[in-house]
């Protein structure tokens, strides 16, 4: 079967790291450790795992880290190569309990996909993302599907997953929609995390930072949110999912003080560098230092700042941190949610919010494999060329690219 | 010789290029054939003795008032108002209007023994005016006098503690000005009338007044229903600001009005030929225009705007009158209009205007979109009386660079208003309804309003309501030479040259509209019949 192979090549991977620097996200693919083989399906690890045969498999933004070279050494331990990148994935499931049916994958690789037993703590608690064995058990280390060289990952004809990984698609949702329900899950556990605050801003509105605006507004229920939107169609999607205001990068500081009233700080040139007090919560779905040194330039004292992005090494001036007693801290991958009505898995509350938003329309191009440079090059650039997900389309390898302009998947 | 009158030049083959300001610069535009160009009256000459006129009026008062010297006695509290930095326009040369009428008044209140006595810049919701900008307006001698000892103030209007309510006009109007002037003996206000628009009772009730009772005259309703700002008796701006200065006198507060008028000597020699009619141009007035045009060129624009800014106008004082608002005022616009008026017959299809480089309201700073749209669609499309120069539907074309750049100190809320508001809608209505609370009650706007040297945070709302009228009258509005991106944001229509504009213009009023150009500044106010 065919399949994008990630390979642990040292030099390779120094390559792409060099081109992605000088000439951008997405340029090392080429010549980085990613290549199109030819390989055999991975076996099935033991019993509960089934295979799946990939439909669409989405291009996520901590992919994108990894074939550029971005991504922390803090994960060496916790993958193991070669891996299939590919979490973002609706496929059709072959034996099981999911036998025929279209399936999600939550890719998390916890405790019970793991054969530990008695599972640890968090898998117990119903929060896999914070599980603790996910370098041991019966698999290869590997935080997710798609980063673990047992499993395979979306980018290829086939995998495998653990039943306890799956969620069956509703028949009336599109392969569209259900390629975002891991993504959407991601923001929804941002997005319950915090509680109900007056003013929340979201940084970046890409795929994560709309999704995260969607789910604020469904489950979190801010009182003003301002969204932080480079292109205007991140612009219009935004305003579309909820925000109340949609401002310029360059613009953040000062649209941050508009909504709260507070006082700017060394207002030199038409730019406030920070503000005197802030807004209640920043939601950086971008991670990057500047993205960091923003939140805590908008963020009250006291406030907190929830990384819902994948950040990396970054270098940032903490003093305001100390200062304002702000808490940074991170909102990774999903489990359950407490919720009015009780406590619920997030993939659940991701399936609703997905449908409810109509967030299929933001997949607005889709790729074979064969095209994978085009495709991640295509990602890498989503927002700058008015797209925001991009995938890979199996269903129909020989296929030229389907591209579905945004206005369509309307 | 006498000056002579306002003219209507009709463009014909032999007629020369026209000088339309440009910010800071000027472009010579050739108009079509048939096109009509509005030149202002010469200005008129300057009163011989212009202490003596104003030692004349203090005590010849025009209305039931008394001469000042009998409002004056020892023990008594006087409190002098005075016009801020947006008047005159450029500033004035050496003395300062306001420095000759104070200090007479001065002299007037320290012969009667008053020594209670407070200068209060009349702000509004403007900026604070610097100490040199203090110090120009009121000359040295007055500043040291009184701003060591904490005698010059400036009107807070967010101030609760120094704001009285006076009460609710018959209209249900708040009046609430400043406290130290509406419980002083006597109030004296020295005006200066630049355009028929200023004074009468506009200047306490307006220029001393706090946000609360502004808010009802500076708002759609009544922009919308001003016909023109130029004419108080057809402006609802006027009849409200007249309404609260009676209810001001029916509170018990005794104004003494000093109001001045000056000719349109608008610029130095060496700028003389703004404000010559081309085809009168001596060889001086070419040497000056190639000289500065092609100086401008090679300068930078901050270079540039310093240099516009630093123009001192030889404005000369005309006439003084002092003592009862209304009577005051009533003589004031008898020598407003003889200065400025020019008949013009008809309206036009489309109207052009140069604009340039100064409002009431970027004096030492920058003219931002916020304030080219004011500029223009507020100040100078409402210099007419009767009907607007231009018909209903019809087309203005301004000439601006339009820079998308904004002075922080001056504007904070400008810059936000542009990048937020004007973003989301140019409605009047809504952004009225939805935004202006929030800005005008923002408590940082409202700390660099007081502290520091800005407009209040609800000023930009003031100056797009400003152009109610003009937006509600005009087919469609062209700004040649703008920054696309702002020109667009404020609802415009960008066009590189008059003749892209004129193109611009044929949608909307066809192929062959009548054209007209008002030449101003200097300023003029067209008597359309």
């Amino acid at each position: 079967m065919k399949a994008l192979v990630f390979e642990h090549n040292l030099a390779r991977f120094a390559a792409s790291r060099l081109a992605s620097a000088v000439a951008g996200s997405g340029h090392g693919v080429g010549i980085g450790p990613l290549e199109l083989l030819e390989i055999d399906p991975p076996e099935l690890p033991g019993q509960g795992w089934v295979r799946l045969e990939p439909r669409l498999a989405g291009i996520c933004g901590s992919d994108l880290a990894t074939l550029d070279g971005r991504s922390s050494r803090y994960f060496e331990h916790l993958v193991s190569f070669p891996f299939i990148p590919g979490h973002e994935i609706v496929a059709d499931a072959t034996g099981g309990r999911f036998d025929g049916a279209r399936v999600v994958v939550e890719p998390v690789l916890g405790c019970e996909a793991r054969g530990i037993v008695p599972p640890c703590n968090a898998c117990a608690g119903g929060h896999k993302g914070s599980c603790d064995r996910i370098a041991f058990g019966e698999l290869a280390p590997g935080l997710q599907t798609g980063y673990c060289s047992d499993t395979g990952g979306g980018w290829s004809a086939g995998l495998v997953a653990h039943e306890s990984q799956l969620w069956e698609v509703p028949a009336g949702l599109a392969d569209e929609e259900a390629v975002m329900v891991e993504p959407t899950a991601c923001a929804v556990h941002a997005a319950c995390s915090i509680g109900s605050s007056s003013s929340v801003v979201v940084l970046g509105a890409g795929t994560l930072g709309l999704c995260t605006i969607a789910a604020l507004r469904a489950f979190s229920l801010p009182g003003r949110l301002l969204a932080i939107a480079k292109h205007p169609q991140q612009r219009r999607l935004a305003a579309e999912l909820g925000a109340d205001e949609v401002a310029a990068p360059d613009e953040v500081t000062r649209a941050a003080r508009r909504i709260t009233g507070t006082f700017g700080l060394g207002h030199v040139e038409g730019r406030i560098e920070r503000l005197a007090g802030g807004v209640d919560v920043v939601l950086d779905c971008v991670g990057s230092a500047q993205s960091i040194e923003e939140s805590l330039a908008i963020v009250r004292p006291g406030g907190e700042i929830v990384l819902v992005g994948m950040p990396g090494s970054v270098r940032v001036d903490l003093a305001p941190l100390w200062q304002r007693e702000v808490c940074l801290r991170g909102a990774y991958a999903y489990g359950s949610e407490r919720r009015p009505e009780g406590t619920r898995p997030t993939f659940e509350l991701a399936f609703e919010l997905v449908e409810a938003a109509r967030l299929g329309r933001l997949v607005s191009a889709s790729y074979p494999l064969e095209r994978y440079e085009e495709a991640i090059g295509h990602a890498a650039a989503a927002g700058h060329r008015g797209a925001v997900k991009i995938v890979f389309d199996l269903r129909r390898q020989s296929r030229l690219p389907r591209m579905t302009s945004p206005k369509e998947a309307e | 010789m006498s000056p002579r009158p306002g003219f209507v030049l009709e463009v014909d083959r032999s007629t020369p290029s026209t000088l339309f300001w440009h910010g800071e610069g000027y472009r010579l535009e050739k108009l079509p054939i048939g096109s009509r160009v509005i030149y202002a009256p010469e200005p008129f000459h300057a009163l011989r003795d212009p202490d003596a006129a104003v030692r004349q009026a203090l005590d010849h008062p025009l209305g039931d008032s008394q001469p000042l010297r009998s409002l004056l006695r020892p023990g008594m509290r006087l409190t002098i108002a005075f016009d801020d930095v947006s008047l005159p326009l450029p500033p004035m040369r050496s003395p300062d209007v306001r420095q000759r009428v104070i200090e007479a008044v001065l002299e007037v209140a320290a012969a009667a023994g008053v020594d209670d006595v407070v200068l209060i810049a009349a702000l509004a919701l403007h900026r604070r005016m610097t100490d040199d900008e203090l110090r120009h307006a009121l000359g040295s001698r007055v500043f040291d006098a009184f701003a060591p000892n904490g005698l010059l103030w400036q009107h807070d209007a967010e101030d609760p503690s120094n704001l009285l309510h006076l009460g609710q006009t018959e209209e249900g109007e708040d009046v609430e000005i400043n406290k130290r002037a509406a419980e002083s003996d006597l109030l004296v206000y020295v005006n200066i009338n630049l355009v028929a628009m200023d004074g009468g009772h506009k200047s306490v009730a307006t220029g001393l007044a706090s946000y609360k009772s502004l808010r009802h005259h500076h708002n759609v309703r009544t922009m919308r229903a001003s016909k023109s700002f130029m004419d108080r008796h057809h402006s609802q701006l006027h009849t409200s600001n007249w309404r609260m200065g009676r209810l001001i006198a029916a509170a018990g507060v005794k104004v003494f009005q000093i109001e001045t008028t000056l000719n349109t000597d608008t610029f130095p020699a060496e700028f003389r030929f703004l404000q010559r009619r081309e085809w009168e141009w001596s060889l001086r007035d070419r040497a000056g225009f190639l000289a500065t045009s092609k100086a401008l060129e090679r300068t930078p624009a901050e270079i540039a705007r310093r240099l516009f800014h630093s123009i001192k106008s030889p404005h000369d004082l005309t006439s003084v009158q002092a003592g009862e608002v209304e009577a005051v005022h009533d003589r004031t616009l008898q020598m407003v209009h003889a200065q400025q008026l020019v008949p013009v017959e008809g309206q036009t299809d489309v109207l052009t205007m140069g604009l340039p480089y100064i409002c009431p309201y970027n004096v030492n700073s920058i003219m931002n979109p916020i304030l080219v749209a004011c500029l223009g669609l507020g100040y100078f499309f409402n210099l007419y009386r009767n009907k607007p120069l231009v018909r209903e539907g019809g087309v203005l074309i301004l000439s601006h660079p339009t820079p998308w750049a904004f002075n922080p100190v001056h504007h904070p809320s400008y810059i936000d208003f542009f990048e937020q508001v004007l973003a989301e809608t140019t409605d009047l209505v809504e952004i009225e309804s939805k935004y202006e609370h929030a800005f005008a009650t923002d408590p940082w706007y409202r700390h660099l309003y007081r502290t520091s040297y800005a407009y209040h945070g609800v000023h930009p709302f003031y100056m797009w309501y400003w152009c109610a009228h003009a937006l509600e009258h005009l087919g469609r509005v062209v700004v040649v030479g703008g920054d696309r991106a702002a020109v667009r944001r404020l609802g415009f229509f960008p066009a590189s040259t008059l003749a892209d504009a004129l193109e611009i213009a044929s949608d909307v009023v066809g192929r062959d509209p009548s054209i007209t150009h008002l030449h101003a500044p200097p300023l003029l106010i067209a008597d359309v019949s």
